[in-house]
């Protein structure tokens, strides 16, 4: 089967990783895959606003996805939307195990995500954006996470759907990992299939966060390797 | 007011407060169409936890890329009547998730068959509003309202539409389902896994994979909760416990 872009099933997009790419914020970073471009930026720890929801041992994590206006083919209203909601929330369950968030009582981490041309795998990709962002900014890790969203078309398992793939897909899974720790911190799906065939999915889907966590590794040891 | 030390120190051994085993389901109620004004409704209880979930249908304009489509539309209201952890005000984003994963289970699953519902192509079909509301929180909402939508569904009648109107006092034929999707969320404890916890034993779980199954044992949705993450093993072991789990639960329909 030839995939729409011309790809292999197992074959992600290029690449594009940069950390530092917000000045004002204490970590940044961008992750594209292929025409999806998430930018993040994470500001704190900081003082946690309303006070009342400070924890007493441990940062408090705020992910905000966003998809902007003109990412889109039509116009994204601005703002949150029930899909954005729901994003912003198992982005941070995606990024919490890998942040030392007992490091921070009482504080707020906040990292913003955003999505400056969307071309499918938009979560996946914030995701890989606010874990380097996170890194960036010295926040003590874990781990790094790596995501990416898999599929079935036409009896192949396909890596990082793109573009149309999306609507011909058997399913949509997207999936982050933990390379380190070997552990699936994000997993969703739709579609309809079988158990056997969402184990091929996971198993491709890991190989590529291990790819896409080397490129991440290689941005934050460019910006930050000491040269002697 | 139970010590969740003492919760933690019984799950750790494998046992519960009240006697389960782990992989139990508390004893489930289910009635149905009790309501008059809904097209089809369920009332779920399990154990304390107690869910409602009503269909009303109304006509409308099809989405633009689906002209000969019904619409479905799921939300959730989780009632401040239900727990003193509710408050007022939009739904959160607990309840948006919930009927994101109900709804998903719903729309992936093609329990409904959207052509069916086309009343003219590109502009008038049926829309299927589901409404999930919560009367009493004792954890494992996700199950209970999954289970209280797909068995409103399936007890929905279409009120009579004619000379453009519709007659609520009329309902006709039957909402006929293609499949039953049924949610069944695996809660992770240490190395144990847990079925339907109460609401102070899903206080501390380290969190939870939510595995939506059809008749044929397909996974037609997925959906991780909480700050843990799972090794490849594990997943495939949710998977399975979803699967049998969600056969017992189908009988119930």
């Amino acid at each position: 089967m030839k995939r729409i872009d011309g790809r292999k099933s197992d074959e992600l997009r290029p690449i594009r990783a940069e950390v530092g790419v917000i000045p004002n914020a204490n970590g940044s970073a961008l992750f594209a895959l292929g025409n999806t471009i998430a930018v993040a930026a994470v500001y704190g720890p900081r003082l946690m606003h309303p006070k009342h929801l400070q924890e007493s041992d441990r940062a408090f994590l705020r992910t905000i996805y966003s998809l902007i206006p003109f990412s889109t083919k039509e116009r994204n209203r601005p703002g949150p939307s029930r899909r954005s909601i729901e994003i912003c929330k198992v982005t941070r369950e995606a990024l919490e195990p890998a942040v030392i968030l007992e490091e921070y009582p009482k504080t707020a981490i906040d990292v913003f995500i955003d999505i400056v041309q969307a071309d499918a795998g938009t979560r996946t990709a914030g995701i890989n954006a606010a874990s380097m962002a996170l890194a960036d900014a010295g926040i003590p890790m874990r781990d790094l996470v790596a995501a990416v969203a898999s599929g079935k078309i036409e009896n192949e398992y396909v890596i990082d759907l793109a573009g149309k793939e999306e609507e011909v897909t058997a399913c949509d899974m997207p999936v982050a990992y933990m390379p380190n720790r070997k552990l699936v911190t994000l997993m969703q799906m739709d579609g309809d299939i079988s158990v056997k065939d969402a184990k091929k999915i996971l198993d491709l889907s890991i190989k590529g966060c291990m790819k896409i966590y080397e490129k991440q590794k290689e941005a934050l040891k460019k910006k930050w390797m000491v040269r002697i | 007011m139970i010590d969740k030390g003492y919760i933690i120190s019984l799950l750790s051994k494998g046992e519960r407060l009240d006697g389960r085993r782990l992989d139990e389901y508390r004893e489930i109620k289910i009635e149905t169409n009790k309501m008059v004004n809904p097209e089809g409704w369920a009332s779920v209880k399990m154990g304390n936890t107690h869910v409602m979930a009503g269909v009303k249908m109304d006509v409308g304009q099809p989405f633009p890329d689906k002209p000969n489509e019904g619409v479905l539309m799921t939300s959730a209201e989780f009632s401040p009547i239900a727990s003193p952890d509710f408050e007022t005000g939009p739904p959160d984003e607990d309840a948006i998730e919930l009927a994101r994963v109900v709804d998903r289970g719903i729309r992936e699953s093609k329990a409904i068959n959207m052509e069916k519902l086309c009343i003219k192509e590109g502009e008038l079909v049926w829309m299927v509003h589901v409404d999930i509301h919560i009367l009493n929180h004792d954890g494992n909402l996700i199950d209970a309202a999954a289970l209280a939508a797909i068995t409103a569904l399936n007890n929905t009648r279409l009120p009579e539409y004619k000379d453009e109107k519709i007659n609520y006092e009329k309902k006709t034929t039957k909402l006929k389902l293609e499949c039953k999707p049924i949610a069944v969320t695996v809660f992770k404890f240490k190395d144990n896994f847990i079925i339907d916890p109460t609401a102070i034993e899903e206080d501390v779980v380290d969190g939870a994979l939510v595995v939506t199954t059809k008749d044929d044992g397909n996974l037609c949705a997925l959906q991780k909760l909480g700050s843990a993450g799972f090794t490849k093993d594990e997943i495939e072991k949710i998977w399975e416990i979803g699967i049998k789990k969600a056969k017992e639960l189908r009988k119930l329909i």
